[in-house]
């Protein structure tokens, strides 16, 4: 992973959120002000071509770090760089449009992604309109050869969103996000919404378009099975700090990490008939108060007091170089 | 009652309307016109809309009079009984003529020209100030937001009428008097517009806010478009059956407080009396046994309010069931 | 163990009426649920997998209805009853459980309040006694401190934990059968793991009977005995878990399995069944898969097939009917 520069790179990335009630009602209950911590020092570089995946629960702060690489918000702390360079410190209007179109998103819902007033065809026209790609006349064509591209009719373009079923609602919003040319995608559960029979054919195309056109991904998801399906490298979060990051097989094979296990045997699979899984005590604590040291202690099994006390620092371990923060993984 | 069993996930099967090609097939298909056929009094009540603004807009056409055109009164026309005939000429006061000898159908056909011109100029002013408003609140939000609002949230607290009255009070003192009665139309529109936009500022707010989380805004950012292209042409046209539901309503509420304010005396001018206007001068009558002359023109404004407000209650259950 | 099930669905038609045609999300299905048991219905959304534990329960929107077939528990009809003892018969024998617990709970009371009221509809106890079994019915479903968060609202408890409540209230009678729909869709894996086992070992502990219905073929084949495959109101496979899961007889099971992404093992390619589930509107003649299906052959497009026996299980399917062949081609021969 060293030598060649990597396309995106997040550095120490944090984003903590005012969840404060509003002033008065502060003032009047006496309360402080709430603090909601939901990244913290979130570290990976992803290669060009690659596929990254960020898996992990609710509070994880998965989604909060796909809209921070995007841009859609600006991180409290740390910098996103697309080849070195930090994509929030553009302050050149027509350079910053540059560096957006080579970023683009697919989002969780086929639902509300699309504009349910627009036709297709606009839908998918509108980024190389703002982009200025090409002369409007052009852009029909262009259209087109994205519908075919993702597997919908020429035709489809003409008819409105309700009038596809979920799966093609999200060939749409892939065909969206292509239209700008980019170079990285961020998928943000781009299948949590689909049925499996159409999950598949969704992640094979975005298969597909990766092979064919060079993409680079960041994908995010809570289902293992659609991580180790999509994945060449994985990063493992909870409560909003990265706690394990190695290669797929790496990571599957040979988990470091308690949680990373305990997630691994959690999830329900299909081949484990009348298992049961181990049960894991408690949930994921809230966000605002996080238990101190290591996030996880509450629940490991292996938990000693230094894990109370102490935030593990991220070591590497094993051959492969898996990233891990525990103090006891060996 | 158990809890556990009689909520919950509702039991119904997806399904989604049959594609339809052109427009016109797609309206037929609509549930808005299959509702429309269904229900005889909103048929009725907007057949009456109809009515009685193709009544006003053709006014100066198919009234019997020029009811303003002091050459074509005569006093001894004054008081006829509906039905009575002219004087001088043998026609007819199908609803009979008032203290001046104006034949009532008349006045009533250019009275509702003003009420209803009032009614919806006021109207369409509210819309933009409030959707504009609306939209701002709702998507820049902080500190915008809290202004637009609290502004609302201070109005609300007085009476709709009472701030038309206070700010067409205000509009006319600016005015020099010799302008008076020609602005008199124009300040009351004002007036009453400025007292109706909270509603769509209100109802456009929390459509926006709602709209705003929505992924293809965020997919809108993505690609650099700026706040007014957002606001305008993609969130604009997703809150688009609120604000139509609004207006109806709003149109009924402006017509009352038109009327309302004519018939205080502080609305429309004599010289371009509106329904309420009409009202007014009749009030003066019943008692002396010259029924028509008020029975006529409140029925016509009767007639017209439930008109747009029974129409307006159907647009809302149609176009938005949860909130009825 | 009788012989007798205790909950018996056959032919079971739900019928929703529109402007535009009569629709069917439910359409002809029967299975049986033994006590105990653990039956699991699968499907993809659409296949009316929910439609059938409405039904069952008898809380089916209108204008639905049940327009064909019967459901009966313990031998005894459920489908027909007036709305007053079918009221009754749901809490007492039947009850429910759903995705989202907070639907579930009245948010203006507290958890004791609701077990109490559900406990004293349904059995003959007093207040206190009521209470009493309410607290160790959380005890039961594992809420810690059940005694004191008996008092709590429902707000103040955890997703995962709100999901215990619900389950603590579907218990509180003592029913014969739970519906669970999707219980576990709305948490995430760690506590699922937690409510699953939960559910199992109450299944276990109890006799209780278990409808899980889910879209997880994970949940389903670590926690049903038998599983039924819905596809477009009909079932298509339906058997022993193992059986359909591990050696799939339908071609859209068969599909279904291969297009599921494995958390255990590396795949390469993930198969995928073309296309998607057909509106209810306009469901294909024949077999509902066969626009869908690489096996499709004559008679798929003509006939809808029947439940038939294929080693442990039945499915419903053209290529398991020898009968039909014969008579193909007999049909073909006497034309000739």
């Amino acid at each position: 992973m060293t030598g060649e520069t990597p396309l995106i790179s997040a550095r120490k990335l944090g984003a903590v959120f005012d969840v404060s009630k509003p002033w008065l009602n502060r003032l009047l209950a006496a309360e402080e002000k709430k603090f909601l911590t939901a990244v913290d020092t979130v570290d990976f570089e992803i290669p060009k071509g690659k596929t990254f995946a960020l898996v992990g629960e609710s509070g994880s702060g998965k989604s909060t770090i796909g809209r921070m690489i995007v841009g859609l918000q600006k991180p409290t702390t740390g910098e996103v760089l697309i080849d070195g360079e930090d994509l929030f410190s553009i302050k050149d209007q027509k350079h910053l449009l540059s560096v957006r179109r080579r970023i683009q998103m697919i989002f969780q819902s086929p639902y509300a992604s699309l504009n349910p007033r627009w036709r297709v065809k606009h839908i998918i026209g509108e980024p190389i309109r703002a982009f200025e790609l090409m002369p409007a006349s052009e852009i029909g064509k262009r259209v087109e050869e994205l519908l075919d591209q993702v597997g919908l009719a020429k035709s489809d373009g003409e008819k409105f969103p309700h009038e596809f079923s979920g799966g093609q609602r999200q060939r749409i919003a892939i065909a969206r996000a292509l239209a700008s040319n980019p170079e990285f995608i961020v998928c943000d559960e781009p299948t949590s919404a689909l049925d499996v029979s159409v999950q598949s054919q969704v992640l094979n195309l975005m298969k597909t378009l990766q092979r064919e056109l060079g993409l680079t991904y960041l994908f995010i998801s809570h289902d293992l099975s659609v991580i180790r399906y999509m994945a060449d490298q994985i990063g493992v979060l909870y409560l909003g700090r990265l706690v394990e990051v190695a290669d797929r097989d790496t990571l599957f094979d040979n988990p470091h990490h308690p949680y990373t296990r305990m997630l691994m045997d959690a999830a329900p699979h299909i081949d484990a008939f009348g298992r049961t899984a181990e049960i894991v005590s408690g949930e994921i604590p809230d966000p605002i108060n996080k238990p101190s040291g290591c996030s996880f202690h509450p629940r490991c099994a292996l938990a000693e007091d230094r894990c109370q006390q102490e935030r593990p620092a991220v070591r590497e371990l094993g051959a492969e170089k898996a990233h891990v923060a525990c103090h006891l993984s060996v | 009652m158990d809890t556990q069993t009689t909520k919950g996930a509702s039991a119904r099967p997806e399904f989604t309307e049959a594609v339809a090609t052109t427009f016109w097939q797609r309206w037929m298909q609509s549930d808005i016109w299959h509702s429309y056929k269904r229900s005889p009094v909103i048929i009725v009540s907007s057949l009456t809309f109809i009515l009685l603004v193709l009544g006003a807009v053709l006014s100066p056409l198919i009234s019997p009079y020029t009811p303003f055109d002091p050459a074509s009164l005569n006093l001894m026309n004054g008081f006829s009984k509906p039905f009575a005939a002219n004087e001088f000429t043998g026609d007819y006061f199908l609803l009979g003529t008032d203290d001046q000898g104006r034949d009532v159908l008349s006045t009533i056909l250019f009275g509702l020209r003003v009420s209803l011109f009032v009614g919806v100029v006021a109207v369409l002013f509210a819309m933009t100030l409030g959707v504009i408003l609306g939209l701002l609140a709702g998507y820049v939000g902080g500190w915008l937001d809290g202004v637009i609002m609290r502004i609302a949230d201070i109005q609300m607290t007085f009476p709709s009428i009472m701030v038309a009255m206070l700010l067409y009070g205000i509009g006319k003192g600016l005015i020099p008097p010799d302008l008076r009665d020609e602005m008199a139309i124009w300040v009351l529109i004002l007036s009453i517009g400025l007292s109706e936009w909270v509603q769509f500022a209100r109802t456009v707010r929390g459509a926006t806010m709602v709209e705003r989380q929505k992924e293809y805004v965020q997919a809108g950012h993505l690609i650099g478009l700026t706040r007014w292209s957002i606001m305008l042409r993609h969130i604009l046209p997703n809150v688009t059956s609120p604000i139509l539901v609004i207006a109806t309503i709003s149109l009924a509420l402006a017509i009352i407080a038109e009327a309302t304010l004519s018939f205080l005396g502080v609305g429309a001018p004599k010289t371009e009396p509106s329904l309420g206007t009409l009202i007014n001068v009749g009030r003066q009558y019943i008692l002396s046994g010259e029924w028509w002359i008020l029975l006529f023109p409140s029925l016509t404004l009767l007639a017209l309010a439930l008109s747009v407000n029974l129409f307006g209650d159907w647009l809302r259950d149609i176009l938005n069931p949860k909130l009825r | 163990m009788t012989d007798t099930p205790l909950l018996k669905v056959s032919d079971l038609i739900v019928e929703f009426p529109t402007r535009n045609g009569i629709l069917r999300p439910v359409d002809r299905v029967s299975f049986e649920v033994r006590a105990g048991e653990i039956l699991g219905l699968v499907g993809e959304s659409g296949a009316g997998k929910s439609m059938c534990g409405s039904a069952i329960i008898g809380l089916i929107d209108r204008p639905g209805r049940i327009s064909g077939g019967e459901i009966r528990l313990d031998g005894e009809r459920i489908d027909n009853l007036p709305e007053e003892r079918l009221r009754r018969i749901r809490g007492k024998k039947i009850a429910m459980v759903f995705q989202d617990p907070l639907t579930s709970l009245n948010p203006l009371m507290t958890v004791g309040q609701q077990l109490i009221q559900t406990i004293r509809t349904h059995l003959p106890l007093s207040q206190a006694e009521a209470r009493a079994r309410a607290i160790a019915l959380l005890e039961e479903v594992g809420i810690p401190a059940a005694s004191t968060r008996i008092d709590a609202y429902p707000h103040q408890f955890s997703g995962g934990m709100r999901q215990r409540v619900v389950i603590s209230l579907a218990l509180a009678a003592e029913p014969e059968l739970i519906i669970a729909d999707e219980p576990t869709t709305a948490l995430d894996v760690s506590v699922q793991a937690q409510i699953m086992a939960l559910l199992k070992r109450l299944c276990r502990e109890r006799g209780t009977a278990v409808i899980l219905i889910t879209h997880d073929m994970g949940v389903i084949a670590e926690s049903t005995d038998r599983v039924a495959v819905l596809y477009a109101g009909r079932i298509a496979e339906i058997g022993p878990t193992r059986d359909v899961l591990s050696a799939p007889s339908h071609p859209y099971t068969v599909g279904l399995m291969a297009s599921t992404p494995s958390a255990t093992g590396t795949m390469h390619t993930l198969s995928q069944i073309p296309g998607a589930m057909p509106n209810l509107r306009a469901i294909p003649k024949g077999c509902a898969f066969n626009p869908r299906c690489e096996k499709g052959f004559a008679p798929c497009f003509k006939d809808i097939p029947v439940l038939e026996p294929v080693n442990e299980s039945e499915v419903a399917c053209w290529l398991y009917d020898p009968a039909y062949e014969a008579k193909a081609k007999e049909a073909s021969g006497a034309s000739e």
